[in-house]
């Protein structure tokens, strides 16, 4: 979808040959800390702004040129949304609807019930969360393929976070693709299919959760029948502390087999294995740690 | 103390915020007062010529509802400032409106004052500091003004009092500005609502001073009139100025109380429940004329009754001149008729550029739409930008077309009404519409602009200013024609009596076509840009 993406603001660099390739009927996570480029990609997709270079394409089409036609296929929530204040919450929901092309009648009424909200306020007295469910109901009801959501839970509670997140599940069950751009690692885990995760306008990751676990550390924490054994013969592991027959360790998730191997001649009396979880992968680009030896393109990327 | 901790520093940031805005502003004023009087103490070098032309002018109902009354028929300055002294005025209370909106309830709905609201700021602290912002603007104004009209060769102690006329105006609009931001939770209905307090507070004063002599009490109702009464350089009474004050100081207390009895984000007007569902509003032409709908209907409404205001003055001219001398003057110029086109002409003129106000405005929505990102909602849907932005242009232009129809009809009306010949009617009614393309040239230039150029409203009121300027105090301050002939509005037809050049319409029509369509073509090839 995205190749080599470029975009300078005056002598800023916001995006710095991004990739980006989101499946047809996938739930996408897109994520990266504030700053990272994200909403300035959606913006580029949705053809608002001009790629300084690099190849798009959106729904197999030019979302520059092909805007208008395009946009009758997608809906978007925009991440920081303004409303216009003396419109009211409905008006907002219906024009937004009727501006793309049309919308589920009975959709937008089930929408409104299970987002609780009051179409007949004035826009202007609406809370961030209120805004942000206006916005919602007016994407979820449209009859669109291709749903892009640029961070849609920020000001939601947690109760509606979950009504968002069973509406998301519905949508990919109807066979809809979504962008999800975020930086709710809960959020993402729960609901993606596959991530990419952006750093300074560039793709530092893509894949499954479970191809970018592979990538990182899994935590173990095992009690030992016997004294612990030698572990040099396990490759890449860290953090080892042994305190009698207790042993911590972070192992590479590949070599978790081999590490248990070793163990089990020991004989194991417990054990805890821990998962990388998201937030660690996300972390693992983000602390400052210097760049991980990866593969570019881990996951399958086109 | 605790409600107004913060104000200090608030008043710093504001300062800071205006630091290029306000300067300009004053010195802007500052360097039309010095021309101007400059250049009409030269024009008037001898008593009996400035007696000629003040009893010119008190004798012209027109010039007298424009401008006020010259008071001192001897007096240098009265004569040479009288111009100033009126209109001067009311530009200094739009100054001030405006900035006391920009620092309160313009920040106020941007959430800038939540913000700041959070740290040790008192409640009543971001109204206090745009006040004293808008206190310490007036001070400056006046002060200046002051000094440059006392080096420019007039007396001194008018000078300070017709300072102290456009600062005590200046003032009482911040007041005025002050309780209107409480009323409203949009900047854009408080600059509204102080707008056409200030555009009431001029028509009652043309009504006193062109009202027969028991009658001129009726100027002493509006601020502006008494900023007039201070009457500079023609007595100088400066007893008018605590009254002012007083009004101001009224204000003040008064959005301050209204403001203590609100919450953050509110308005005393309350917001009511609307519709669930949208009726109509499935077009951006839809959406555009919803948004501007109140406001126009508001503009339309103030026309109208404008309209009504002049038909009827202009039916009047010719019975109010009373004096010999001015009934001979009034032959030589050619006769009533020939009067009530120059009134009409002129007020005609005037209308125009508040109509070039409205069409801005409008047009402006464009960038408020794009710098709050809601454009962008509207972008994302299969509505392309040139159609967007289109619908904003058709929503201004099919405005002003409106709008001068309005006051053409009112005024043609009124005066056919006064002078029993409905064929007047027509007659004010092409005069008005006669006007209509130099507008357009601004609405036009606006667009353009800001498809170009991306969102430079200031530089659309800039050359609207310019054009005031060039138009107003042009053949004043001495400019040389080619540079007076730059603004659109001395290359319309001057209707009524005017004389006519079809191909300067013509020209005026393209070149509002030709900037209209750039704007557009740039509109769609440039990045739209978020705040």
């Amino acid at each position: 979808m995205v190749r080599g993406l470029v975009k300078d603001f005056g002598s800023v660099r916001a995006l710095d040959g991004l990739d980006l390739s989101v499946e047809q009927g996938e739930v996408h996570g897109f994520l990266g800390p504030n700053g990272a480029g994200k909403s300035t990609t959606i913006r580029v997709l949705l053809g608002l702004l001009r790629p300084t270079r690099g190849h798009v394409r959106l729904l197999d089409g030019d979302p520059w040129a092909d805007a208008t036609t395009l946009h009758a296929r997608l809906a978007y929530v925009p991440g920081d949304i303004s409303l216009w204040p003396e419109l009211t919450g409905g008006e907002v929901i219906d024009l937004l609807g009727r501006l793309r092309g049309g919308f589920e009648e009975r959709r937008r009424q089930e929408l409104i019930e299970r987002f609780d909200l009051d179409p007949t306020r004035k826009s202007r007295t609406y809370s961030k969360g209120n805004r942000q469910k206006v916005a919602l109901v007016a994407a979820l009801a449209s009859d669109a393929e291709l749903l892009i959501l640029d961070e849609p839970t920020a000001g939601l509670d947690p109760l509606m976070e979950e009504v968002f997140r069973d509406c998301v599940q519905e949508e990919r069950s109807r066979g809809r693709t979504v962008l999800l751009s975020s930086h709710i690692l809960s959020e993402v885990e729960a609901l993606c299919d596959r991530v990419s995760i952006i750093r300074s306008g560039r793709r530092v990751e893509c894949g499954t959760l479970a191809e970018l676990r592979h990538l990182t550390d899994t935590y173990v924490d095992a009690t030992l029948v016997g004294p612990v054994p030698d572990l040099a013969a396990v490759p890449g592991l860290r953090d080892v502390t042994v305190e009698g027959s207790r042993v911590r360790c972070q192992v590479p998730t590949g070599q978790l087999g081999e590490l248990l191997r070793v163990l089990t001649t020991a004989g194991i009396a417990s054990l805890v294995s821990q998962p990388p979880t998201l937030e660690q992968l996300f972390l693992r680009h983000y602390d400052g740690a210097p760049e991980p030896s990866l593969p570019a393109s881990p996951g399958p990327v086109r | 103390m605790t409600a107004v901790a913060g104000t200090g520093t608030l008043l710093r940031m504001a300062l800071r915020r205006d630091r290029e805005l306000l300067p300009a502003t004053i010195a802007t004023f500052v360097i039309v007062a010095g021309f101007s009087a400059r250049a009409t103490v030269d024009l008037y070098p001898m008593e009996a010529s400035r007696a000629g032309a003040a009893g010119l002018v008190n004798a012209t109902p027109a010039l007298v509802a424009l401008y006020g009354r010259i008071y001192d028929p001897t007096s240098l300055g009265a004569v040479a400032m009288f111009k100033l002294i009126g209109v001067g005025s009311v530009l200094v209370a739009v100054f001030t409106l405006l900035l006391v909106v920009r620092h309160t309830r313009a920040d106020e709905e941007s959430g800038r004052t939540e913000l700041a609201g959070s740290g040790v700021v008192g409640r009543h602290a971001p109204l206090a500091a745009a006040l004293l912002l808008a206190t310490g603007a007036c001070l400056a104004l006046g002060a200046l003004t002051a000094a440059v009209l006392a080096v420019s060769g007039l007396p001194v102690a008018g000078a300070a009092a017709f300072g102290a006329s456009w600062a005590g105006a200046g003032l009482v609009f911040a007041g005025v500005a002050a309780v209107c931001a409480q009323l409203s939770t949009s900047a854009r209905t408080a600059r509204g609502l102080a707008s056409a307090a200030l555009v009431v507070a001029y028509v009652v004063r043309a009504a006193g001073d062109t009202s027969a002599p028991g009658a001129r009490w009726i100027s002493w109702l509006s601020p502006i009139g008494w900023a007039q009464q201070v009457r500079p350089f023609a007595g100088d009474r400066w007893y008018v100025v605590p009254v002012l004050l007083a009004g101001a100081l009224a204000l003040a207390a008064g959005a301050a109380a209204l403001q203590a009895s609100r919450d953050l984000g509110s308005g005393v007007l309350a917001d009511r429940t609307g519709r669930a569902r949208a009726r109509g509003l499935s077009t951006p032409l839809a959406l555009a004329w919803r948004l501007d709908r109140a406001a126009s209907l508001a503009w339309t409404v103030g026309f109208a009754l404008l309209g009504l205001v002049l038909g009827s003055i202009a039916g009047n001219v010719g019975s109010v001149l009373t004096t010999p001398q001015a009934r001979r003057l009034m032959v030589q110029l050619g006769g009533v008729p020939r009067l009530t086109d120059a009134f009409l002409s002129a007020e005609l003129g005037f209308v125009a550029l508040f109509l070039t106000v409205f069409g801005i405005s409008t047009v402006l929505r464009l960038h408020t739409e794009e710098a709050t990102g809601r454009a962008e909602a509207v972008l994302a849907t299969s509505v392309g930008r040139v159609r967007f932005a289109a619908s904003h242009l058709l929503v201004a232009v099919a405005g002003t077309v409106v709008l001068t129809v309005a006051v053409g009809a009112t005024t043609g009306i009124a005066h056919a009404a006064s002078v029993g010949d409905a064929a007047v009617l027509g007659r004010d009614l092409l005069a008005a519409l006669a006007r209509l393309p130099a507008v357009w040239v601004l609405v036009a230039l606006t667009v353009a602009l800001s498809g170009l150029a991306g969102r430079r409203g200031t530089v659309a009121w800039a050359a609207l200013v310019g054009c005031v300027v060039v138009g107003e105090f042009g053949p004043l301050i001495g400019l040389p024609g080619w540079v007076q002939h730059l603004s659109p509005y001395t290359r319309v037809p001057q209707l009524p009596g005017g004389f006519v050049d079809p191909a300067a319409v013509v020209t005026l029509v393209l070149v509002a076509v030709l900037l209209g369509v750039a704007g557009l073509a740039g509109f769609r090839r440039r990045d739209l840009v978020a705040d």
